[in-house]
């Protein structure tokens, strides 16, 4: 995969005297040494980080670390200091003004935290903006706009004016006005942060489904962790102006980059990012069935390694079901000696896949008599989860 | 002692050395001001009074509401019994033409000014100064520079009525919310599309503000004009300050509040976004409401007759 867009070292310095704070930051000086030295704001330093085609990567950071500059730096709302910006492979610092203006037509829509529809235009003319601006004709504005507005399933409020709808529904307008002309690139700033929890839900599983219809590279800032997790492919972690980890969400949870990382991930629900592949352990007695191994040997390897419990694979480890002591005892007695593995098999046992969520492994692991067996798309054993293990990831984590 | 600061002297040469030498640029001027006044005046009185109270009347029933529109009829049809019929025409052509003016060049200032601060540094004391002169001052130069009648008249009324256009239109544009700017620019407004089609159009309703209040400070400015031969209903109430006339003075000041009231509530009709903002039925309520607004002309209508009154 290529990538869309690639950051590579971009600086922002605010104030009149960049060069001057560039240099010191050169020389290791600090955010707060610069102000204080120079009265010049490091808003993002050394940057660097590449998005790929059609993922949705979740810029995040607390207030004041950067991700709003830098998210505009990508369409040039802000101009960097230092460092370059490339979409598609071409450098945005050098455009000059009427190409950059052609690429924030074409190519890169935006949404705002505050909506930012313009009070004197009605829904559609809001949703048709980027094509007035970009000259197309007043029909194919209509038709275009109309398409947007019932992408977002707002077409039958093209007439009214914006400030008669509630905030969910504006959101709603500005997401068709970005994507109306389809950029390739959607620049989301905050875009559900003012609206209410449910609200937020709702509108980020629409942008799944959209995202889901059409691929389209979408990157989106967020304070809330919650969110970048549920929609985000990527995240980016900002502190202080860098960017101290780039990752899928479930790398960053498992291996922080520093305690201001370990600090976010704190009091996230670590049961909607990890899944059953994550917390399984291979650390369960299997058993291979075949021929040779009866329910006798079975027995034996459990006692030796103090088990309860063995999980029975085939000879390609393709996961078969469980047996206990008990079972294994019970059809030994049954049979006479020449039970099979098959006869000692706990009835009702399930495996669940590697990808289901934690938090969908809690109720099955709750009525588990067993660790729960964990298996791969091929049916493949990949280890179990124990009623402790379980409890451990939640307790690790707080 | 005897030291006077000869601060009078040197404003009377300054005068006087612009009327030596850039005589030219004033008869320009009078020429093209004496013919915009002209030519409104002519339109206005070319129309029967009828037709012109029924436009007044339609334009109330449109903007406003039917119970604006019967007060309007109701209120010209007192000003023709007073017979300031033409009186009053006269003063809204000077009026209509000195807010034209005043409008043409204050707007476009206030844009510049809300686009630059070094130009905006330069017109804020300007405007204070426009402001805080009495009104008088600018009769003076005026009546030297361009004689007496009715251009001095329509040139002193453009200096004193255009400072709330420039203030209004450069802070409406200063004000248009941040975001709103990041949006035009994100999706590849040019300067000009920006000016034109977010910054004008957000501002509007602050922009006619300073419309409204520029109309009823040129109006409240004709009146004092009047004494400088500008004409109009002015006139009447001069008269009647001078001859200590109570009901010529009544008359003429009741025909300037009625002008103040329509012109105002009209005015401000257009300064509302959109039909949306607006309601779509007039309740009890909006009218109080709208009354409320309405008590600015009343006000500005007394402290002018307060201003005459000195100068009597």
């Amino acid at each position: 995969m290529t990538a869309k867009i690639a950051v590579k070292g971009v600086t922002k310095i605010f104030g009149r005297h960049p060069r001057m704070a560039l240099d010191l930051l050169k020389a290791g000086h600090s955010k707060d040494d610069i102000f204080a030295r120079t009265g010049q704001t490091v808003g993002v330093h050394d940057a660097s980080l590449e998005v790929e085609t059609g993922e949705i990567f979740v810029v995040m950071g607390l207030s004041g670390s950067g991700k709003s500059t830098l998210v505009r730096m990508l369409n040039r709302l802000i101009d960097p200091s230092a460092g370059e910006i490339l979409i598609d492979g071409r450098d945005i610092t050098r455009l000059s003004r009427a190409d950059l203006t052609e690429l924030r037509r074409r190519d890169l829509g935006m949404v705002f935290q505050s909506f930012a529809l313009m009070p004197h235009l009605r829904v559609w003319e809001n949703a048709a903006f980027g094509l007035d601006i970009a000259g197309e004709s007043l029909r194919s504005r209509r038709d275009k706009a109309q398409t947007a507005l019932e992408a977002v399933g707002l077409g039958a409020y093209a007439e009214s004016w914006p400030q008669e709808l509630s905030g969910g529904m504006q959101q709603r307008v500005g997401l068709a006005r970005a994507l109306a002309n389809e950029p390739s690139i959607l620049l989301m700033d905050e875009a559900f942060s003012a609206l209410d929890p449910l609200i937020r839900a709702e509108m980020q599983d629409e942008l799944l489904r959209l995202q889901a219809d059409r691929q389209r590279t979408i990157v989106f800032i967020s304070h809330d962790l919650d969110e970048a997790i549920r929609i985000g492919d990527r995240l980016a972690i900002m502190e202080g102006g860098r960017v101290v980890q780039v990752g899928r969400p479930d790398e960053i949870l498992k291996n922080p980059a520093n305690d201001y990382v370990r600090s976010f991930f704190r009091n996230i629900d670590v049961t909607k990012v990890l899944t059953a592949g994550d917390i399984a352990r291979r650390d369960q007695v299997t058993l291979i069935r075949h021929t040779g191994e009866g329910p006798r040997a079975a027995v034996r390897q459990l006692r030796e390694r103090d088990r309860e419990f063995g999980y029975v694979q085939d000879g390609r480890r393709r996961f078969q079901g469980v047996v206990s002591v008990e079972t294994l005892l019970g059809a030994i007695e049954r049979s006479n000696g020449a039970a099979t593995l098959d006869e000692a098999l706990l009835p009702g046992i399930d495996p669940v896949p590697t990808d289901l969520p934690m938090e969908d492994v809690l109720l099955r692991i709750a009525s588990s008599p067993c660790p729960l067996p964990v298996v791969d798309a091929q049916g493949t054993y990949v280890g179990a989860i124990s009623k402790t293990a379980y409890l451990e990831t939640l307790g690790r984590t707080r | 002692m005897d030291f006077k600061l000869p601060l009078g002297d040197w404003a009377e040469a300054a005068v006087q050395f612009l009327m030596d030498h850039a005589q030219w640029l004033f008869d320009a001027i009078d020429l093209a001001v004496g013919a915009v006044a002209g030519g409104v005046q002519a339109a206005l009185t070319s129309l029967p009074g009828l037709v012109l109270a029924g436009l007044v009347v339609l334009i109330g029933l449109w903007r406003v509401g039917w119970r604006f529109a019967l007060f309007a009829a109701l209120s010209l049809l007192i000003i023709a019994g007073l017979g300031m019929w033409t009186q009053t025409v006269d003063t809204l052509a000077l009026v209509l033409t000195a807010t034209t003016l005043a409008l043409t060049i204050g707007i476009p200032l206030g844009i510049w000014a809300a686009r630059s601060d070094r130009v905006d540094a330069v017109v804020r004391p300007a405007l204070d100064l426009m402001q805080t002169m009495p009104a008088f001052v600018y009769l003076i130069p005026a009546a030297m520079l361009f004689g007496l009648g009715r251009v001095p008249g329509v040139i002193a009324t453009i200096i004193f009525s255009m400072p709330p256009a420039v203030r209004l239109t450069s802070l409406g544009i200063r004000q248009v919310p941040h975001p709103l700017v990041e949006a035009g620019l994100a999706f590849g407004c040019t300067p000009r599309q920006l000016l034109f089609k977010v910054q004008i159009p957000t501002a509007l309703p602050s922009i006619m503000a300073g419309v409204n209040q520029t109309i009823m400070l040129s109006l409240s400015m004709v009146v004092i004009a009047s004494m400088i031969g500008a004409g109009g209903v002015g006139n009447e109430v001069l008269r009647g300050i001078q001859r200590l006339d109570i009901a010529l003075g009544v008359e003429g000041g009741l025909a300037v509040v009625i002008l103040a009231i329509l012109l105002d509530r009209i005015t401000q009709s257009f300064g509302t976004r959109n039909p949306a903002a607006r309601p779509a039925r007039i309740s009890w309520r909006t009218v109080l409401c709208r009354r409320g607004v309405g008590a600015v002309p009343a006000d500005a209508a007394s402290s002018r007759t307060e201003r005459v009154a000195e100068a009597g």
